[in-house]
C-alpha cells in the first residue's frame, strides 16, 4: 500500500495549538500543500497576524515573521519589495484584516502587490474570547454584541471578497469554506490558484476562507460546520470574484 | 484495499472525521490521550475505501491514508 | 575628498541614505519633511533592486520598513512629529525583533497637530522609548546639513552594529535649510553578519522566524535583559557630544540640534560683553552624554538648558548634574525658535 495522504513538508511536526475542531488547522494544511506542490517552500516568507494564528510561525516550515495587528499586508509589502523573487503570503483573521487592518489590506490590494493573502473569516474574534468581528452576522450574539449584532448601531458584516474585487489592481479573489470535504477540495484549488497567480507575477491574490470557531460560537465542531453552512454561506456566497484573466 | 492511521496523540477528539466518513466507520474511542482528549478510531477497516475525506476534514493533520 | 554641493537638509538626508546603501524607503507625506520622501521617490523609482512606496499611512510605512529590514536590506522611513507618533507601534515591534533600520523625525511644534514650524518637543518620545515596552532607539541629533549627511550614514552603521532602530532627530529648520555639504569617502567598517537571522527563504538551512513576542514571561524577561545589554554597551561606547569653551566658563549651555547653533552665536556675543559661556552639545541623545555633563558640573556651577520644548532634555541634564550645580532652563515652543538675544538676556539673569 502506498501512502496517499500525509502531512505536507511545509508544515512542521508541531501539533497545532488551536481548539478542537477549529478550521485553522485545515487552512494551514492547504496552504502548506500548495507550497509543497509548487516547490516554493524554500523561497517562501509567511507573515502571521495577531490573533489565534499568531502561532502560525510555529507550524509553517518556512521563514516566518509576525506583524503588528492588521499590518501583515504592509509587512508583506516590505518583504516582497526587498525580495521580489520570494513567495510572500499573509495569513490573517477577520479582526486583523477587516477591522484594524482595513487600510493596509485595501491599499496593498490596490497597489497590486504580488503577494497572496489567506483571509480566515470565522465571524468572531477568537484569541480575545469571542467578541464581535466586522464579519459577525446580523443578530449573532458575541461578548460585545450580547443582544445580537444590531446593524443600526454596529453596521452590517463586511463582505471582504466582494469589496476588494472592485479594485483594479487585484488579480485573484475567491471565497471558499472548509465545512465539508467537497468544499475543502475547492478551497485547495482556490489557494493553489492564488499562489499560482503570485508565482506567475500577476499580482495580488486573496482567498477568503469561511471557517468555524466552535469554542467561541458555543457549538460542537459538527454543529459549527452546520451553522456555517446555514448562516454564513447564504450571506457570504462561495466562488471566484476575480480571476487573473480579467486583469488587463 | 485501503487503510488509515490516526495519530492518537495529535487527535483532539473534535469528531469531524466521524461525520465526514461516507462509510460511517470512524467512531470515538474510550481512550484518552496524554492531553485528555477522547480520540477517534476506525472500525471495520475492511470497509475503508481510502477516500481520505477523514484526513481532509481533520484540523490536526492527524490522519494518514494508505491505498 | 568627496564632492561638495549645495543641498537642502531633507534632500541631503535622502542622498546620504542612498549612498549608505539604503535602497528601500517607505514613507507618507507630512510637513516639514516631505522633500525627503519626494527625493527618495525621484531617486529610488529609477534604481534597480530598490523600492520606494508611498504608504497608506505612517502605521503601514513603518511596518513596510519592518518587513524589508527582516530580509536584511537597509531600509528607512521618515516623518514629522504627529506621523512619528503613529509609527510608534511599528518601532516598538522593530526594537523587540531587534532589526536595524533608520527613522527620521523632522520635529515640528506640538502637541496634537501642533504647527508646521520647527520644534524639539519629541525628545522624551525619541529617547525614552516612544512606544510601549522597555526599549530605546539610538538617537542622533544633527545641527547642520553636513551633520545630517554624516549622521544619517552613521545611523545605518550603528543600527546594523546593534541590530536596533536608529533615529535622526532633526527639526523643521534643519530639514529646510540649504548648506554646502560634502559626501565624504567613508572607511569600511566591520559590521555583524546578518545571515543568521534574515528572512530570505530557508533554502539550505533551517527556517528563520522573527516574532516580537513570547508568552512565557521568563523568556520575555530574558529578551528584555538581552536588549538592555545592548543599551548598556551603547552607553559605554557610542556617546558623542561637542564641547565648546568648557574651561573657565561662567555658565554652560546645554543644547542640541539647531538650538546649539544659536548657542554658538550666544557664546561669541557674550564674549564681547565679558561673559564666558561654554557649550555642551549632545550629538547622541541616546546614549546621553551624562559623563561629560557630570564632570563639568564639578567645575562650573551654573547650567542653562535651552530647548524648543518646555524642558525635556532638561531632566537628563539634571540627572547628570545630580545637584552639583544650578540647572536653569529656557525654552520656546509651538514652532517658535529662541533668538540669541533672548538667550543672552536669560544668561545675564543667572550671572548677576
Amino acid at each position: 500500500m502506498k501512502k496517499v495522504f500525509e502531512s505536507p513538508k511545509s508544515l512542521t511536526k508541531d501539533p497545532f495549538t488551536y481548539c478542537p475542531g477549529c478550521h485553522h488547522g485545515i487552512a494551514h494544511r492547504l496552504v502548506a500543500e500548495a507550497l509543497d506542490e509548487f516547490g516554493v517552500r524554500e523561497k517562501t516568507i509567511g507573515v502571521c497576524p495577531v490573533g489565534c494564528s499568531v502561532f502560525a510561525y510555529v507550524f509553517f516550515n518556512c521563514d516566518m515573521i509576525c506583524a503588528a495587528h492588521g499590518r501583515a499586508p504592509a509587512v508583506a509589502t516590505g518583504i516582497k519589495r526587498a525580495k521580489p523573487d520570494s513567495i510572500v503570503f499573509t495569513y490573517q483573521g477577520d479582526g486583523d484584516l477587516a477591522s484594524i487592518g482595513t487600510a493596509e489590506i485595501v491599499h496593498t490590494a490596490n497597489r497590486g502587490e504580488n503577494i497572496t493573502v489567506i483571509f480566515i473569516n470565522n465571524a468572531i474574534y477568537g484569541m480575545t474570547g469571542g467578541q464581535m468581528a466586522p464579519t459577525t452576522l446580523v443578530g449573532q450574539v458575541t461578548q460585545t454584541s450580547p443582544y445580537g449584532r444590531d446593524p443600526k448601531t454596529m453596521g452590517y458584516p463586511i463582505k471582504v471578497a466582494e469589496m476588494l474585487s472592485t479594485l483594479k489592481g487585484v488579480a485573484y479573489i475567491s471565497r471558499v469554506a472548509l465545512s465539508k470535504p467537497a468544499y475543502i477540495l475547492k478551497a485547495k484549488k482556490a489557494i493553489r490558484k492564488a499562489f499560482q497567480t503570485q508565482i506567475e507575477g500577476k499580482g495580488f491574490s486573496l482567498v477568503e476562507v469561511l471557517s468555524t470557531c466552535p469554542t467561541n460560537w458555543g457549538l460542537s465542531p459538527i454543529e459549527a460546520n452546520k451553522w456555517l453552512e446555514e448562516n454564513m454561506i447564504p450571506y457570504y456566497p462561495l466562488g471566484e470574484f476575480k480571476t487573473p484573466e480579467e486583469v488587463s | 484495499m485501503a487503510k488509515i492511521i490516526i495519530d492518537q496523540e495529535r487527535c483532539k477528539g473534535c469528531e469531524l472525521c466521524t461525520s465526514a466518513c461516507p462509510k460511517h466507520i470512524i467512531i470515538m474511542s474510550e481512550y484518552f490521550n496524554a492531553k485528555g482528549y477522547h480520540t477517534a478510531k476506525q472500525i471495520k477497516p475492511e470497509e475503508c475505501t481510502g477516500c481520505a475525506f477523514c484526513a481532509l476534514t481533520c484540523p490536526d493533520v492527524a490522519i494518514e491514508v494508505y491505498k | 575628498m568627496g564632492e561638495k554641493m549645495l543641498m537642502k537638509g531633507n534632500e541631503a538626508i535622502g542622498e546620504a541614505a542612498i549612498r549608505a546603501g539604503c535602497h528601500f524607503y517607505f514613507g507618507y507625506p507630512i510637513t516639514p519633511q516631505t522633500e525627503l520622501t519626494a527625493y527618495m521617490a525621484k531617486k529610488l523609482l529609477k534604481m534597480k533592486n530598490a523600492a520606494f512606496v508611498q504608504a497608506e499611512s505612517e502605521l503601514a510605512a513603518i511596518s513596510m520598513v519592518y518587513g524589508a529590514a527582516a530580509t536584511g536590506v537597509r531600509s528607512m522611513t521618515s516623518s514629522s512629529s504627529p506621523g512619528i507618533s503613529l509609527k510608534q507601534e511599528g518601532i516598538s515591534y522593530i526594537a523587540c525583533a531587534e532589526l536595524p533600520c533608520v527613522i527620521v523625525n523632522m520635529q515640528r511644534g506640538g502637541p496634537g497637530l501642533g504647527s508646521i514650524q520647527p520644534g524639539q518637543a519629541d525628545y522624551f518620545q525619541a529617547t525614552k522609548g516612544g512606544g510601549h515596552g522597555d526599549y530605546h532607539l539610538i538617537v542622533l541629533a544633527p545641527s547642520s546639513v553636513q551633520e545630517l549627511v554624516d549622521l544619517t550614514m552613521d545611523a545605518f552603521d550603528l543600527a546594523d552594529k546593534y541590530t536596533n532602530p536608529a533615529m535622526i532627530l532633526g527639526d523643521g529648520l534643519i530639514g529646510q535649510m540649504m548648506e554646502a555639504v560634502e559626501f565624504k569617502e567613508r572607511k569600511k567598517i566591520d559590521l555583524p553578519d546578518k545571515e543568521g537571522w534574515i528572512l530570505t527563504g530557508c533554502k539550505g538551512r533551517e527556517k528563520n522566524y522573527i516574532v516580537p513576542f513570547n508568552l512565557d514571561p521568563y523568556e520575555m524577561e530574558k529578551l528584555n535583559l538581552k536588549i538592555q545589554e545592548k543599551y548598556n554597551k551603547l552607553k559605554e561606547k557610542e556617546v558623542r557630544c561637542e564641547t565648546v569653551n568648557l574651561d573657565n566658563a561662567d555658565l554652560i549651555i546645554v543644547a542640541y540640534g539647531i538650538v546649539a547653533r544659536i548657542a554658538k552665536t550666544v557664546i561669541n556675543n557674550a564674549k564681547k560683553v565679558g561673559i564666558n559661556i561654554g557649550l555642551i552639545r549632545p550629538i547622541t541623545l541616546f546614549p546621553f552624554p551624562e559623563k561629560i555633563i557630570a564632570e563639568t558640573s564639578e567645575k562650573v556651577n551654573k547650567f542653562l538648558v535651552v530647548e524648543m520644548s518646555m524642558g525635556q532634555m532638561l531632566e537628563d541634564v539634571k540627572l547628570a548634574v545630580n545637584g552639583k550645580a544650578e540647572v536653569n532652563f529656557y525654552g520656546r515652543v509651538g514652532g517658535v525658535i529662541p533668538t540669541q538675544s533672548e538667550i543672552l538676556t536669560e544668561i545675564k539673569k543667572y550671572l548677576k
